[in-house]
């Protein structure tokens, strides 16, 4: 192996060793260690004065599981877990609810009209992420355009209280994470050949029934990919329901950001974090799958 | 060719409503001479002044524009390096763990990253500032730019850099000279991308900026949590025009990149 081929190897793996993997190495260590009222606000911490090996057998001895089992028994914590799991879940059907009538029209529109319509959909999400949930502050608020539109149109006579509940959440996630659900459907439904259709007709389906064997069954690989690119990152969401949620929101994004700067109980945040992963690795695992499934399919 | 149902008209109608209302209310309501930001009270554009004024978002936005610059060169550099390392180099030890440590960060939910970082900087006594934030940022944003390449690269033909070689080429020339144009649609929009999640940072920004460096979307968070206020409507608006003329060049530049490399190609032939 020449040197120019080490370097090319060794040089993005250093930095992510250093930069990834050893931070995360860190959090599980503490996540071991036990809330103390010092700099930095944990122990134990490797003390080397009576030289490497003794610290590192004591280090080893003041580790356990405790704040694990904290997070088990205080249902703070197990609520917030669940909540996050609900409202992912919620969150990515309406997603798809809104995104699936907009992938299918844009894999309908005609051919020269699809570039722009996909410049379209990927033009939100290169503006800001932050400004884009700001935005609905504005709307969703009892003074919002929202409630001046329905109270001006009679539908409602008093204002409806949107922002800080769990429906702010929704709204902002469905609007933040629209083109991650629309553009993996539209790749699949962009292929639907026509004439499958028109053969499904012939075969005396019904225009419903060769929509949904037919359309909705092309579309599946998309819907699936879709949905976990918004159900993996909505689960650790921390800006949206902090913006637009309420204090009754609980999301584990929330409360970990919580417990690091406000609580300041580092062992804790890094617990939680440890666990908020191994949820994760779920779906990530079964994304990863199906991905190499479509690879495969496609070849 | 199949014509748009009613269905598609309307849920196109609506979808692409829902996208750009609530940005098309922020812009107009920037132009408000109200300090309340849903009653309209005239044309102004006092709002843009004040920003202009407001020393706290003018050092912020110089942060962030630094640290954007310099974390996306960073990202682009190690990113083009890592998909060369995917795409090319076959077999070495510990390919599994590195496209693992590539592919990790971009599922990894914000404040675990952040979290991780801060933690790391602390334990190497590191002073948190506008160093530890271009570290943090460039990162993870050198795993989205190497996702971008190495897809790019999948389908690159080889043989065009080996008749290089063969015509006496060095390995790195041919590269500068056959390899990089080609794959550099794919590099610059790495950049692009590396750029804008650094600019838009909020969580991994907020956990490992120090007192002394504080970005816009920092600045923009604290304040928002107090309320809306029009001066973050102006400086929104100022942020999705950049943006809007931004990705608009830029995927012009590709379209006529593409074309231009598709006649070089035709001409070679």
């Amino acid at each position: 192996m020449n040197f120019s081929r080490k370097a090319l190897i060794g040089i993005p793996y250093v930095w992510l060793l250093v930069l990834f993997l050893v931070p995360f190495l860190i959090v599980f260590k503490i996540s071991l260690s036990d809330y103390a009222i010092s700099i930095p606000p944990y122990t134990p911490t490797l003390d080397t004065t009576n030289g490497w090996w003794a610290g590192i057998r004591e280090l080893w001895a003041g580790w356990d599981f405790e704040n694990f089992v904290f997070l088990t028994q205080d249902d703070l914590y197990w609520k917030a877990y669940l909540s996050s799991l609900k409202i992912a879940v919620i969150a990515t059907l309406l997603t798809l609810l809104v995104g699936f009538p907009i992938a299918y029209g844009m894999a309908s529109a005609p051919p020269e009209w699809r570039t722009s319509l996909l410049m379209l959909v990927i033009l939100p999400f290169w503006t800001s992420f932050l400004i884009r949930v700001y935005a609905w502050i504005g709307i969703l608020s009892n003074e919002g355009f929202l409630n001046q539109f329905l109270m001006w149109t009679g539908i409602t006579s008093e204002p409806l209280v949107i922002l800080n509940t769990d429906w702010a959440v929704y709204i902002g996630i469905v609007y933040t994470y629209l083109p991650f659900m629309v553009l993996p459907i539209y790749s699949s439904l962009e292929k639907l050949d026509e004439s499958l259709i028109e053969a499904a007709l012939d075969l005396g389906c019904t225009r419903i029934g060769a929509f949904w064997s037919v359309t909705i069954h092309l579309a599946k690989p998309g819907v699936i990919a879709g949905s976990f690119l918004v159900f993996i990152p909505t689960l650790g969401e921390f800006v949206i329901p902090s913006l637009l949620g309420g204090s009754k929101t609980l999301m584990i994004g929330k409360v970990l950001w919580e417990e690091f700067f406000s609580n300041r109980d580092w062992p804790v945040a890094a617990a939680v974090a440890v666990i908020l992963l191994m949820i994760l690795i779920v779906p990530i695992v079964l994304f990863q799958q199906n991905q190499q499934k479509q690879r495969e399919a496609a070849k | 060719m199949r014509k748009l149902s009613w269905f598609n008209v309307v849920s196109l109608t609506f979808g692409f409503a829902f996208l750009y209302i609530p940005m098309v209310i922020l812009v107009v309501y920037s132009f408000n001479e109200s300090k309340l930001v849903t009653v309209w009270a005239g044309f102004s554009t006092k709002w843009y002044g004040e920003l202009m004024q407001n020393e706290a978002f003018l050092d912020a936005a110089w942060v962030t524009l630094k640290v954007a610059v310099i974390s996306s060169t960073i990202a682009t550099v190690l990113g083009t390096m890592a998909a060369f390392v995917l795409v090319r180099s076959g077999r070495f030890f510990g390919r599994t763990l590195f496209s693992g440590m590539i592919y990790a960060p971009l599922v990894m939910p914000e404040v675990i990253t952040g979290l991780s970082l801060l933690l790391l900087f602390i334990a190497i006594g590191m002073d948190r500032g506008v160093m530890t934030i271009v570290l943090a940022h460039g990162t993870f944003s050198m795993c989205y730019v190497s996702v971008v390449v190495s897809s790019r690269m999948a389908t690159f033909d080889e043989s065009l850099e080996e008749a290089a070689m063969d015509l006496g080429c060095t390995g790195w020339d041919a590269f500068k000279s056959v390899t990089l144009p080609i794959i550099s649609p794919a590099v610059i929009s790495g950049w692009l991308l590396a750029f804008t999640l650094s600019l838009d940072d909020l969580v991994i920004a907020s956990f490992t900026a120090g007192p002394s460096a504080t970005t816009l979307p920092i600045k923009i968070f604290s304040s928002v949590r107090l309320g809306v206020s029009p001066e973050i409507n102006a400086l929104s608006t100022i942020i999705i025009a950049l943006v809007a003329i931004g990705v608009i060049t830029a995927s012009i530049a590709s379209k006529r990149a593409i074309v231009r490399q598709r006649r070089d190609e035709q001409v070679a032939r």
